[in-house]
């Protein structure tokens, strides 16, 4: 049987999810003789013509040409994975999304009309299907392995959903938010990154969104008994995952107190 | 790709490159050996950094600028806590730059071992990428993995992750990495520097053309050491100036072919301007430590380096410089120190720079009392670079008009590959024009 064929694809991004898989220097060669690489720019020259049995793909939709290229990409896959927080929920780039258009007038730019881009940056599943999403800003390498051990085998991936509590748990972490009175989003935010903020004395920012059953408003309330202020809140639910659903509406719930935006552009 | 214009031009085309960090492609048109237009396209997204950052809190960038660049986040994160301390007219104290140092030395042999081994190198030895080079060089690409590793490795010490670390803040950590936790990563680095001195004997023997270009360098230069956390500016033709007059010297074009904005410093009056490895070694080539310095000149380069295909050879003496001041600093490092200093928020306006792995990264933020941002600007290497990029490929095609195309192109492909172009960091701070649907 041949190996599959796996490609990689950016889209708007920093690169630093597909550098994941260049990071995996234990793994990388082996990897290549489970699978060919046969498209991934950022690492070789060579292209292999598609269909590919699984893509890759890094970085939000924000241009015109962006909409037709991940057609394309999409028709010429058999699986198609979404890898980190631009592609899965729009990514630090969805900001735009909430931004005052007069504000964004008001700018002074040199030459607009060189520069292509749609109002607002989206995740790969709002225009086409998506196989499975990897979550996190940037993508855990642990993670990364799982998944493509995953769709190797042919089974489902074991990632869970549930919240970074479990990961300072199972480190054994003193909870920073009990023992100092850290705000922290860990409650709300998936596992997947083993906990790392709190094993260095800070709070969760949710680099990986939100978890499977996130209540957002119980850890609004409680950041804001512990001292934040309405605009303070509003930023901590819109950074790398602005856009995911749960920390968008969380964000939006506080745009009033803040004295802040219009909710998401088109929204009545 | 390459076609003959109907006038009798000549058009080479390559529309994507490849082995770059991001997505950019290349145009050059040649009537009668003469180049008639050379363009390093930056097709990459506008994700619109500057515009957002506008309102967010004083506290936020080093988080919010790491996600410029995957490959540098460090960078991002050492330059903004700089600049946004100098607003707030807070110094850290020594420990805190001596950490920001060791963690930004992982950060350059995590990108230097990345550019040197698996994007450069495989086009001095015939290769389309480093998994096909390792079939016939495993022991360079297992070199080139460990190096980088343990950069990586550093990283996830002192940052909780190499991408995006989340230990940086501004005023300086959340937790001091402990001695006990530098000490294990000893047999590592001990590894790394015998890798990094093989490794600049390895680049050494790259067979590179006679190219040498006049450009005017520039680098960062600090009190002591090789530039690398911070530094003022100095140049080729003998300037210098602070940091916080850079953007007075620097200029932004904005120019129709690409996503990421030209930089010209003082008018263009030298041509285009060169920062990154050959900028840094030129002006701080007498404050590399004593094994980097007999690496350099066993690899026979001199106080000066002119020639763009030798910057894999100047990156793998750079290694050497981080892996020997990561030594230095984790076998000197005593606990204790506070982590971290507070800086409350003031109104006013704060410059900060470093050296990435690229060249000089520079912030300047202003914010208002409540420390929220009003104005911020970032200038990356690879902007600054760009039009020295435009000027080698222009010199080039006409120096070689006798080899053909596909030779060629792939010549220019690694022409551009000489400056590790990181397209990622070059193109996120251009303003808006919306396209509604």
């Amino acid at each position: 049987m041949s190996r599959p064929k796996l490609a990689v694809w950016k889209f708007a991004s920093c690169d630093g999810c597909q550098l994941t898989l260049l990071n995996c220097e234990d793994e990388l060669i082996p990897l290549a003789g489970e699978v060919e690489i046969a498209y991934f720019p950022e690492a070789t020259r060579a292209v292999v013509e598609g269909p590919y049995d699984l893509s890759l793909v890094e970085g939000s939709i924000t241009t015109p040409g962006d909409l037709e290229r991940i057609e394309q990409v999409r028709r010429a896959s058999r699986r198609l994975v979404t890898i980190g927080a631009c592609a899965t929920a729009g990514g630090i780039q969805a900001l735009r999304d909430f931004a005052d258009v007069d504000e964004f007038r008001s700018i002074v730019y040199a030459h607009p009309e060189y520069v292509e881009t749609l109002g607002q940056s989206t995740p790969v599943a709002a225009h086409v299907p998506v196989d499975f999403e990897l979550r996190g800003c940037p993508i855990d390498r642990g993670q990364l392995l799982e998944v493509l051990s995953a769709e190797i085998q042919g089974r489902a991936p074991r990632i869970p959903r549930h919240s970074v509590c479990f990961e300072c748990k199972r480190r054994g972490t003193v909870c920073v938010t009990v023992a100092h009175g850290t705000p922290c989003l860990g409650p709300v935010t998936q596992a997947g990154c083993g906990a790392l903020c709190p094993a260095y004395e800070r709070g969760c920012y949710g680099c990986f969104g939100p978890q499977d059953t996130p209540n957002t408003a119980s850890i609004a309330a409680r950041l804001r008994r512990d001292g934040m202020a309405e605009d303070e809140v509003l930023r901590v639910f819109r950074t790398f995952n602005a856009g995911a659903e749960a920390f968008r509406r969380e964000s939006v719930r506080h745009e009033a107190g803040a004295g802040v935006g219009r909710g998401r552009k088109g929204e009545p | 790709m390459n076609h003959k214009l109907t006038d009798g031009g000549h058009v080479m085309q390559v529309g994507t490159l490849a082995r770059v960090e991001g997505e950019g492609a290349m145009h050059i048109e040649l009537r009668d050996g003469r180049v008639t237009d050379v363009r390093l396209r930056i097709y990459e997204p506008p994700r619109f950094y500057e515009a957002f950052l506008r309102g967010r809190a004083w506290t936020e960038p080093p988080d919010i600028t790491a996600r410029i660049c995957g490959i540098c986040p460090v960078a991002y994160q050492t330059s903004a806590c700089w600049a946004i301390e100098d607003a707030c007219g807070v110094a850290v104290p020594e420990e805190v730059r001596l950490m920001r140092r060791l963690l930004y030395c992982g950060e350059w042999i995590e990108s230097h071992a990345l550019h040197v081994f698996l994007l450069h190198a495989p086009d001095f030895l015939g290769y389309d990428g480093a998994i096909e080079m390792a079939a016939d060089h495993p022991d360079v690409v297992e070199t080139g993995l460990r190096l980088k590793k343990a950069g990586n490795d550093l990283m996830r010490v002192v940052g909780g992750r190499s991408i995006h670390p989340v230990n940086v803040r501004v005023g300086g950590f959340y937790r001091m990495p402990l001695a006990v936790e530098l000490q294990t990563l000893r047999p590592t680095l001990v590894r790394a520097l015998e890798d990094a001195v093989e490794t600049v004997r390895l680049v050494a023997g790259f067979d590179v053309p006679d190219f040498e270009q006049p450009y005017e360098y520039v680098a960062l230069r600090a009190p002591e050491g090789y530039p690398i956390e911070v530094g003022s500016v100095v140049t080729s033709s003998g300037r210098s100036f602070e940091v916080r007059d850079f953007a007075t010297h620097v200029e932004e074009l904005h120019v129709a072919h690409s996503n990421a904005l030209h930089a010209r410093l003082d008018g263009g009056d030298r041509g285009p301007y060169v920062v990154g490895p050959l900028a840094r070694y030129t002006l701080n080539h007498d404050r590399l430590s004593p094994l980097a310095r007999q690496a350099a000149a066993d690899a026979g380069l001199g106080d000066t380096c002119r020639n763009p295909f030798r910057s894999i050879v100047v990156r793998a003496v750079e290694i050497v410089e981080a892996v020997s001041e990561v030594l230095r600093i984790v076998d000197g490092w005593t606990d204790g120190a506070a982590p971290s200093v507070a800086v409350p928020p003031r109104a006013g306006e704060g410059f900060g720079a470093s050296e990435a792995p690229r060249g000089v990264l520079f912030h300047r933020y202003v914010l208002d009392a409540d420390g929220l941002i009003r104005d911020a600007q970032i200038v990356p290497p690879t902007s600054q670079n760009q039009a020295g990029v435009e000027a080698d490929l222009r010199r080039l095609v006409e120096g070689w008009t006798g080899l053909d195309d596909h030779a060629l192109q792939h010549r220019c492909e690694q022409a551009i590959r000489n400056y590790d172009p990181c397209i990622s960091c070059a193109t996120h701070f251009l303003d808006l024009t919306v396209d509604r649907r």
